[in-house]
């Protein structure tokens, strides 16, 4: 019998919505071993959503409390895990492939001496050994690999794996994690706006390129974004980062960030092969681009030629009829 | 200032990915291989660090093939000062095994700064204390740490520098250590089963020209992907 221990993720005492991702391959995962999915949250108190995890397949959910663990504590955290880890009989541990867990995974599989794979799209149990399948090349390739001996080490890319409903006990567990936080210390998140998605979770997302002509036409992309009521972000092609128009961490694409959401609308993005590479696996793209023979188009399920200028304003006001 | 720059050789962001006969690598006929942008930020920034200290040394190093010379000498050409190549043809599939190599040969060798890629986009120093800020998701996270660090850097860290013909003329001549790669029997825990292409996305439609086809593109994802 094999455990996996799903490392959820949280802030500002509230769960983030990638937890209930990870909990969900955790427990494809588990059911595959005939093992129960453990839970764990690192916090400096309660955490809030941590009664909405038993819904998603967890049997325990447990949290461990440190003053200094309110930010995230690099050494703390890594140090906290892995001794957990070592004290049950995991035959994998799952985390998110987030910004924080692309630093804590790492770490912990450094402190067990076991290998990690990283930004796992898809996953198995084939002859009782963990296959994962990984985006490689910037995802110009997918590369399935068998994760050897236990525990398997996974972290999962955000917005692959949809949460899905399994309800188990959730027994809820606490306790305190000991232990000096570590050297590197996060002193603060500065947040942006209040109300922004970030590219990479945002289930919506609306890409801009060198067709927006000038960084004040975005507008017409943010509009459109707040069409969809909170559930869209702005993204951009390398181009108009390079060019200075927008931040780097709107980037899709080979030097930016990999996306996957249910919609990506490309406006007045030509379709590079590098841009391609960061949103291919969105589940549905639409392309606005007054040139027909754009390669955006070849990948595209829906397109409209045309002008962005006339045909976004219209767009914005249909989706804004639908959210009446 | 003493930094050692750890990058790596990948196939240009231009390059069509093909799998190799054996379905379980890159077919690297034909590929351009360049030094991978996200480490020109790492190397930009230590030459930047020894520049503002006034002294010190820009340490470049890399593990992979023999070919990975001529990724160094690019950085070497920047203004890196010398350069390693921990050979091997048998890249490590598992990152901690390439992280054990890299370390065993940095350790002891008294290097203030171990820059890598890629989360941090600011970068302050001074003294023994530094202060950096990372993208996270919604947000800039500020973490705290003390000297020597192992720094991963970020593009917006800085504006890399192309490497000038006197530079490129000068790497030529700078030193390149070569030495056979050290690595772990652990090799095996990570093993590659099946490199694929990505599904190809089935070729989508038009829904129409200009405005007059939004109606029509709304009703689509509402009704035919579903995803409105």
């Amino acid at each position: 019998m094999s455990h996996v221990l799903a490392v959820l993720e949280q802030r500002d005492g509230a769960l983030r919505k990638v937890s209930y991702e990870v909990v969900t391959g955790a427990r494809r995962l588990a059911d595959a071993l005939g093992g129960r999915v453990d839970a764990l949250i690192l916090a400096s108190g309660a955490v809030k959503g941590t009664e909405q995890v038993g819904r998603y397949g967890a049997d325990k959910v447990i949290t461990l409390t440190n003053p200094a663990f309110a930010l995230y504590a690099p050494e703390g955290y890594a140090r906290t895990i892995a001794e957990r880890i070592k004290s049950g009989s995991y035959g994998a541990v799952v985390f998110a492939a987030s910004a924080t867990g692309k630093d804590l995974a790492p770490r912990v599989a450094a402190g067990l001496g076991r290998p990690l794979a990283q930004d796992v799209v898809d996953l198995a149990v084939e002859n009782g050994a963990v296959t994962v399948i990984r985006p490689v090349y910037a995802g110009k390739a997918l590369m399935k690999l068998k994760v050897a001996g236990t525990p398997a080490l996974l972290s999962l890319r955000p917005n692959v794996f949809t949460p899905v409903e399994r309800p188990k006990a959730g027994t809820q567990e606490s306790g305190a994690a000991a232990g000096p936080a570590g050297r590197v210390v996060v002193k603060a998140i500065k947040a942006a706006e209040a109300g922004t998605l970030d590219v990479a979770e945002a289930p919506i997302i609306v890409s801009g390129g060198r067709g927006l002509k000038e960084p004040a036409n975005f507008k017409v992309l943010e509009e459109l974004a707040a069409a969809f009521a909170g559930r869209a972000a702005v993204g951009a092609s390398r181009a108009v980062v390079d060019a200075g128009w927008r931040p780097h961490a709107d980037q899709v694409g080979q030097t930016g960030k990999t996306v996957s959401p249910t919609l990506y609308v490309a406006v007045g993005i030509s379709g590079a092969i590098q841009h391609l590479a960061g949103m291919r696996t969105s589940k549905v793209i639409v392309a606005i681009n007054k040139d027909k023979d754009a390669p955006i188009f070849k990948v595209a399920d829906y397109g409209i030629v045309g002008d962005l200028f006339e045909v976004v304003p219209k767009l914005t006001e249909e989706i804004k009829k639908l959210h009446g | 200032m003493k930094i050692a720059v750890c990058i790596k050789r990948v196939p240009d962001s231009e390059t069509r990915v093909k799998i190799a006969a054996d379905g379980k690598s890159l077919d690297e006929a034909g590929v351009k291989f360049i030094l991978n942008p996200y480490d020109e930020f790492a190397v930009e920034e230590a030459l930047r660090r020894k520049e503002k200290a006034g002294a010190g040394e820009v340490v470049v190093i890399a593990l992979g093939p023999a070919a990975a010379q001529e990724t160094i000498r690019t950085t070497l050409a920047m203004g890196a000062d010398r350069g390693i190549l921990l050979q091997t043809d048998r890249i490590p599939t598992d990152g901690l095994e390439v992280a054990k190599a890299l370390a065993a040969e940095l350790k002891g060798a008294g290097f203030d700064l171990i820059l890598c890629v890629t989360t941090v986009a600011h970068l302050e120093i001074e003294g023994m204390k530094g202060v950096a800020e990372r993208e996270i998701e919604g947000g800039v996270e500020v973490v705290e740490f003390p000297l020597p660090a192992v720094l991963t850097t970020d593009k917006g860290l800085n504006e890399p520098r192309y490497p000038a013909l006197k530079g490129i003329m000068a790497a030529k001549k700078k030193p390149l250590d070569v030495k056979p790669a050290t690595l772990g029997a652990g090799g095996g825990a990570l093993e590659i089963l099946a490199l694929t292409p990505p599904p190809e996305r089935k070729e989508g439609k038009i829904v129409g020209a200009g405005p007059a086809a939004v109606p029509e593109l709304v009703r689509l994802l509402r009704e035919e992907a579903k995803v409105l």
